[in-house]
C-alpha cells in the first residue's frame, strides 16, 4: 500500500541541538502510527515539520505524495493538525470557532453551517455549541479542537499529544472519537508519551529518542523484542522474583512445581507479558549515563521496579 | 477535492486568489469584531480614560492655563487624539495574544494567508475607535466644547483622525508581532498615552523649556492636533500637509514593517 506520510532522512537542528537526526518513517494510507517518546525526543518538531510550520534542514517529507517543503500550500489541503495546545478562540462559541475555521479552510459556503452542526453532534458538543469556549472544560476543548481539524475531511491528521492533561474519562472519550476518525479511513500520525495510548490506538509504533527512531513495529513486535512472558512471584517479604517462561500451561506448571518444591514464601504469583513500558525503558533508558537501563528509573518510581530484571532477561 | 483549484490557469488563478484572500479577511474581521463586543472593557477604558483626562484638564488645570481662548476649546482636539491613540495602541495586546497562543499555528496550517489575521485586528481597531471617538466628542460637547466647523470641516477632521488611528494601529501591530507576551505589548499603550503631553495638545509649546519646545514642535502629534483644532474651532494654524505627511509616512513604514516582522516570526 502507498505511504500516505513519508519522511526520508529528516533533519532539523535548533542551535547546536539535533532535534531530528535523520528520521525515516512511512505511514500506509488508512493506518495509525504512534510516535512514542519522552519529552524532548523531537515528537512535536516532527509534527511541525510535516504540518509545514517548520522548515527542515535536510531530508524529505511527503504528505499524500506532496513535498511539504516545496509545495506547502498544496500539502495544507491534504492534512489537518491538532496541536498540543488547543488552537481555539476563547472568545468565540464552539459553533463560531467551527464556522470561522470552515470559512478559512474554504469550505463551500452552503456546507459550512451543516458541517459545523454535524461535527458538534458527533463530538457531543451540541448542548455547549453556543457557549463561549472560555467556559469549556479541557476535554471539551480537545474534542472541539479535533472537530475543527476534521472540518475539511482531511486524508491525514496529525495529533500532537492529543490527551495530555486530560482526566481518564475524557481520555477514553477522546480515544473513541479518534477510533471513529480512523474507521472512516483517515491516516493518523499521533505523538504520545503514554504507552497505553499508543497501544490502544496505533497500528504501528515508532519509538523516537533524541531525534532518531530507535525502534519501529506493532505493539506485539516491540514487546517481543524485549523478551518473552514470565512468572512473577511476589514473596511475603515484598520482594519480587521473575522466572522466564514460554507461556504454555506445561511450562507454567513445571515452574510452579519447582517453586512449591523449594517451599518459597510466595504471597502471590501471576503470569506477566512484557508491557510497552518495558519496551520503552529498554529502548530509550539505555541513554541514561552511567546507569543500568531500568535501574535509573526504577529507583525513583517504585511502580517501574518490576521491569528492571526483565531487561536483564532480554539481554 | 480542493486540490483541483491549484491546476487552474494562472490568470483566473490570480483573480480567484484575490477573491479568496478577501473572503479570508472578511471572516477574520468578523472574528475580531465579535471578540471586541465580548471584551467591552477595552472600549470602556478607551472612553473612560480620555473623559477623565478631559475632566481633569478642563476643570482642574484648565483655569490656570492661558491659551488665549476657552481652554475646553483648546484641549478637546488633543483629548480626541489621545483617545484615538490609546484606542489604537491596545491593538498591540490583541495581536500579541494571537501570536503567542496555539491559534496562530492553526491559521498557519490552513490554506490561507496568515497575515490576514493582522488586517482583521486593524479593521476592528478602526471600528472601535470610531465608536469611542464619537462618544468622547459627545462628552466634550456636554462639557462646553463649542466647535465652529461646518460639515466639510468635520469630514476633513474625521479623515485626519482616521489616518492617525490607522497609522498608530499599524505601529501597534508591529509591537504586538514582536512582543514576547501580551503583557509586554500592553506597555505600548502607556508610551502612546504620554506622547501627546509633550506636544501642543495640552499647552502651547512656547511655554515649555527650549529642548521640550523643540520636541513638541516637531513631533507628529503637534501638526495633527493643530490641524484638528484649527479646522474645528478656527483657532491657530492648520498644518494639514505636515500632519498628512507624518501619518502617511508612519502608516507606510509600519504597514511594511508589520508584514516583514510577521513573516520573520510566523512565516
Amino acid at each position: 500500500m502507498a505511504a500516505m506520510i513519508e519522511t526520508r532522512g529528516l533533519r532539523k537542528s535548533v542551535g547546536p541541538t539535533r532535534v531530528l537526526d535523520g528520521v525515516d518513517l512511512a505511514v500506509p494510507e488508512g493506518s495509525v502510527l504512534a510516535l512514542l517518546g519522552p519529552n524532548g525526543a523531537g515528537k512535536t518538531t516532527m509534527v511541525n515539520v510535516l504540518a509545514t510550520l517548520l522548515r527542515p534542514d535536510g531530508g524529505q517529507a511527503l504528505v499524500g505524495g506532496v513535498d511539504v517543503v516545496r509545495q506547502p500550500e498544496r500539502a495544507r489541503t491534504l492534512f489537518s493538525l491538532t496541536g498540543q495546545y488547543a488552537a481555539l478562540d476563547e472568545l468565540l462559541t464552539g459553533r463560531e470557532n467551527l464556522v470561522l475555521m470552515a470559512r478559512l479552510a474554504h469550505l463551500p459556503r452552503a456546507a459550512v453551517g451543516p458541517r459545523a452542526a454535524e461535527l458538534l453532534d458527533a463530538f457531543d458538543l451540541t448542548d455547549a455549541a453556543d457557549r463561549l469556549v472560555r467556559t469549556y472544560s479541557g476535554g471539551m476543548r480537545r474534542r472541539l479542537d479535533l472537530a475543527v481539524s476534521l472540518l475539511t475531511r482531511p486524508r491525514v491528521i496529525f495529533l500532537d499529544e492529543p490527551t495530555t492533561g486530560l482526566d481518564p474519562r475524557s481520555r477514553a472519550d477522546l480515544w473513541e472519537v479518534i477510533r471513529g476518525v480512523v474507521r472512516e479511513g483517515t491516516t493518523v500520525l499521533l505523538t504520545t508519551q503514554y504507552l497505553e495510548e499508543a497501544d490502544a490506538l496505533a497500528d504501528r509504533i515508532a519509538v523516537l529518542d533524541r531525534g532518531s527512531v530507535v525502534a519501529e513495529g506493532t505493539a506485539a513486535e516491540l514487546k517481543r523484542r524485549v523478551g518473552s512472558a514470565h512468572l512473577e512471584l511476589e514473596l511475603v517479604d515484598g520482594r519480587v522474583e521473575r522466572l522466564a517462561t514460554d507461556g504454555s500451561v506445561g511450562d507454567a506448571r513445571r515452574l510452579l512445581a519447582l517453586v512449591e518444591a523449594e517451599d518459597r514464601p510466595v504471597a502471590h504469583w501471576r503470569l506477566a507479558t512484557p508491557t510497552l513500558d518495558d519496551v520503552f525503558l529498554t529502548l530509550t533508558g539505555a541513554h541514561v549515563p552511567g546507569a543500568e537501563p531500568g535501574a535509573a528509573r526504577a529507583s525513583d518510581d517504585p511502580g517501574r521496579r518490576a521491569s528492571a530484571p526483565l531487561q536483564e532477561v532480554a539481554r | 477535492m480542493t486540490a483541483t483549484t491549484i491546476d487552474r490557469p494562472a490568470v483566473s488563478g490570480a483573480v480567484a486568489g484575490a477573491a479568496t484572500a478577501a473572503r479570508d479577511t472578511w471572516a477574520l474581521i468578523g472574528r475580531t469584531l465579535r471578540r471586541s463586543l465580548r471584551t467591552p472593557d477595552t472600549l470602556i477604558m478607551g472612553i473612560a480614560l480620555p473623559v477623565m483626562i478631559m475632566a481633569m484638564f478642563v476643570y482642574v488645570f484648565g483655569g490656570a492655563i492661558d491659551t488665549g481662548m476657552q481652554y475646553v476649546d483648546y484641549v478637546v482636539p488633543g483629548i480626541v487624539l489621545l483617545c484615538a491613540g490609546y484606542g489604537a495602541s491596545t491593538t498591540a495586546v490583541g495581536v500579541a495574544t494571537d501570536m503567542t497562543g496555539g491559534l496562530m499555528n492553526r491559521f498557519r496550517s490552513l490554506p490561507m494567508r496568515p497575515a490576514a489575521v493582522l488586517t482583521g485586528h486593524v479593521v476592528e481597531s478602526m471600528v472601535r475607535n470610531v465608536v469611542s471617538t464619537v462618544l468622547v466628542v459627545g462628552v466634550a460637547l456636554a462639557a462646553g466644547f463649542r466647535p465652529t466647523a461646518g460639515l466639510g470641516g468635520w469630514l476633513a477632521v474625521a479623515g485626519v483622525v482616521a489616518l492617525y488611528v490607522l497609522a498608530l494601529t499599524w505601529v501597534a501591530v508591529c509591537i504586538g508581532v514582536v512582543a514576547s507576551t501580551p503583557e509586554a505589548a500592553s506597555g505600548f499603550s502607556f508610551v502612546i498615552m504620554f506622547v501627546p503631553y509633550v506636544s501642543s495638545a495640552f499647552v502651547q509649546p512656547e511655554t515649555m523649556p527650549r529642548v521640550l519646545e523643540l520636541v513638541a514642535r516637531y513631533q507628529p502629534v503637534t501638526p495633527v492636533t493643530d490641524t484638528v483644532r484649527a479646522w474645528l474651532t478656527g483657532a491657530g494654524e492648520a498644518q494639514p500637509w505636515v500632519a498628512l505627511a507624518w501619518c502617511a509616512g508612519v502608516f507606510l513604514v509600519a504597514r511594511v514593517g508589520a508584514v516583514v516582522l510577521f513573516r520573520r516570526r510566523a512565516g
